[in-house]
């Protein structure tokens, strides 16, 4: 168990060094305590939220619901392969390299 | 009070009649604007990349396109884009470092239907990077300064696209607007600004940051041209299934100059506490202007507006976390040098390519979708965000529309906010709830301040209601033009 899950939704505090880490963003121990104080300021305030009583109301996802919206299944072309490659920051033999995930 | 600010500048309407009558050409118009951008551009920093003999060769393209009889909507009209859609050739930077060198591989459904009337795409402007800000402030590559105050801030985050319409550097642009980012910029810059309702206009080809909040709309000198660009880009898309396949209505005919038999609500949470009284004196002014030209107004209450902003920096944080996990550093964008294994690759590009706005909000998204915190926060947030959206519902069974102030404050000045972002968030209040509830709202410009700074009316319609507000902003706009109805 993480130091996190302990704590229990009522808890307000964040942990920014922790979260961070889930957001795969690497922070100077500046970025950190600037963060971590800025947060902490918002995550107090979001906790409004649970002021209204929202006992038996549905959750909006989205403003205006819509279902099973389909298109024609017809073929048609995709984005031009050397337009696309040409953005990314690196490409052997025409794939996307990156740096080695298995041994 | 309500003076005309927006006399001297260039619309699309005017110029397409003069194109057509063959008073001007498309290349003479674009000419005109390249010109201005390199006047006074340097002072105000709206654009980010412009390229003139592209845009001139469009241009041309468009005066052969009419030489050949094939009229067009917006045939040879400049259109500026915030940074955020892709228009195929051209970068699409987010103005972050990320995405430096991205070329747009493809046109936004917006962008394409646009071309496909022969507008032509000059230049991309600035804002808060990946949209995140109220200030511009949060640009990885510059500032951009108030056209009415350098020493201001033009709002945003589409506030590139605000200060090049109301410093003529432009004749209409594009922005999004996903708590207000077209609405707020273009009341800090003295022009009118439209966000259509969530589902109007396809979304497809602009950079995701919150994609049950994000739409696209636009900034112009009038209503008039609001309701042209709008005309073109509307309507169902198969590139984005969110995009509602509902009839698009004529909406230059629901430009009319009154508001007889028009039932027109205020409500009470939006004139409380933190509001300016420089910001409330014009907006009731113009308030007594709608009941003037025949309008029914009648106070009502959107009981659950205190809880707006908490409601939507927790949704938006969310979904802009999950929507900029791709940025990774593996198919577009910017990779950190060290990338010794995937996990240090990840990190230090993120941690290079984004600014402090963006990287706060990630995390905070990531926070509050995290285990043992997702029914806390994000369910109950969207809880709450069905209470906004009846208190919304049951204001428009008894009103065609709503009246109230964009913004609670005059334009900032610039660095006054900049590393405080609850204080940023609050400024939000009014424009949030807009896109909580999925409906439609503009932002037109209704006098000044003691200072001279602009101050925007807000005019909300309910879904699909964009005639109404379209209505209300133009009776209101030709009468605050009419020396004779001033107050």
């Amino acid at each position: 168990m993480t130091s996190e899950e302990g704590r229990g939704a009522d808890a307000a505090a964040i942990d920014v060094a922790y979260v961070a880490r889930l957001a795969r963003i690497d922070l100077t121990p500046e970025e950190q305590a600037r963060f971590q104080r800025q947060l902490d300021e918002v995550v107090a305030y979001v906790r409004k939220i649970r002021e209204p009583d929202t006992s038996g109301i549905e959750p909006t996802a989205h403003a205006v619901a819509v279902r099973n919206v389909f298109r024609d299944d017809a073929p048609r072309p995709g984005l031009d392969r050397g337009e696309v490659m040409a953005n990314a920051p690196a490409v052997v033999q025409g794939l996307f390299r990156v740096p080695q995930i298995v041994e | 009070m309500a003076e005309p600010v927006n006399r001297a500048l260039p619309t699309a309407h005017a110029a397409l009649a003069r194109l057509r009558r063959g008073e001007c050409s498309s290349e003479e118009l674009v000419r005109d604007v390249l010109g201005r951008i390199r006047a006074t551009d340097g002072g105000i920093g709206a654009y980010l990349w412009v390229d003139e003999e592209d845009a001139l060769g469009q241009a041309r393209a468009a005066d052969a396109r009419r030489a050949a009889g094939n009229e067009g909507r917006l045939l040879g009209v400049p259109v500026a884009v915030k940074d955020v859609l892709n228009v195929r050739g051209q970068p699409c930077t987010c103005a972050s470092r990320i995405l430096r060198g991205y070329v747009a591989p493809y046109d936004a459904t917006a962008v394409a239907r646009l071309r496909a009337e022969g507008a032509v795409f000059a230049g991309r402007t600035n804002m808060d990077e990946f949209a995140m800000g109220s200030t511009t402030e949060n640009s990885a590559v510059q500032v951009t300064r108030n056209p009415r105050d350098p020493e201001r801030v033009p709002g945003g985050s589409s506030g590139g696209a605000a200060a090049c319409v109301a410093a003529g550097e432009a004749v209409v642009a594009l922005g999004t607007d996903t708590g207000g980012s077209i609405r707020q910029p273009a009341a800090f810059c003295g022009c009118v600004g439209l966000k259509p309702s969530y589902g109007r206009v396809s979304r497809y080809g602009l950079t995701a940051f919150a994609s049950s909040l994000d739409q696209i709309g636009t900034l112009s000198a009038d209503v008039r041209d609001a309701a042209l660009m709008l005309q073109v880009m509307a309507g169902a898309d198969c590139m984005d299934s969110t995009c509602l396949d509902a009839p698009v209505p004529d909406y230059g005919a629901a430009l009319r100059d009154d508001l007889r038999g028009m039932k027109l609500g205020i409500p009470r949470e939006y004139f409380v506490g933190g509001l300016a009284p420089e910001v409330e004196t014009p907006v009731r002014t113009a308030i007594e202007q709608c009941r003037a030209l025949g309008a029914e107004v009648a106070e009502l209450s959107l009981p659950h507006t205190e809880y707006a902003i908490a409601t939507y920096y927790v949704i938006a944080a969310a979904e802009a976390s999950a929507n900029l996990a791709r940025f990774d550093g593996v198919r577009y964008g910017r990779r950190a040098r060290a990338e010794s294994d995937p996990m240090t690759m990840y990190c230090r590009t993120r941690a290079e390519g984004f600014g402090a706005e963006v990287k706060r909000r990630v995390i905070l998204g990531t926070y509050v979708l995290s285990s043992g915190y997702y029914d806390a926060y994000y369910l109950t947030a969207q809880r709450v965000r069905t209470l906004i959206r009846r208190d919304f519902e049951k204001a428009f069974a008894h009103c065609d529309a709503l009246l109230a102030p964009v913004a609670p404050s005059l334009p900032w000045r610039l660095g006054e906010a900049a590393d405080d972002p609850l204080k940023m968030y609050l400024g939000d209040i009014y424009t949030v709830t807009a896109n909580l509830a999925g409906i439609c709202g503009m932002s037109v410009p209704c006098g000044s301040s003691a200072d001279g700074l602009p101050v925007g009316l807000q005019i909300l319609g309910p879904a699909l209601g964009e005639e109404k507000v379209l209505r209300v902003g133009h009776a209101y706009e030709a009468s605050a033009s009419r020396p004779a109805a001033g107050p």
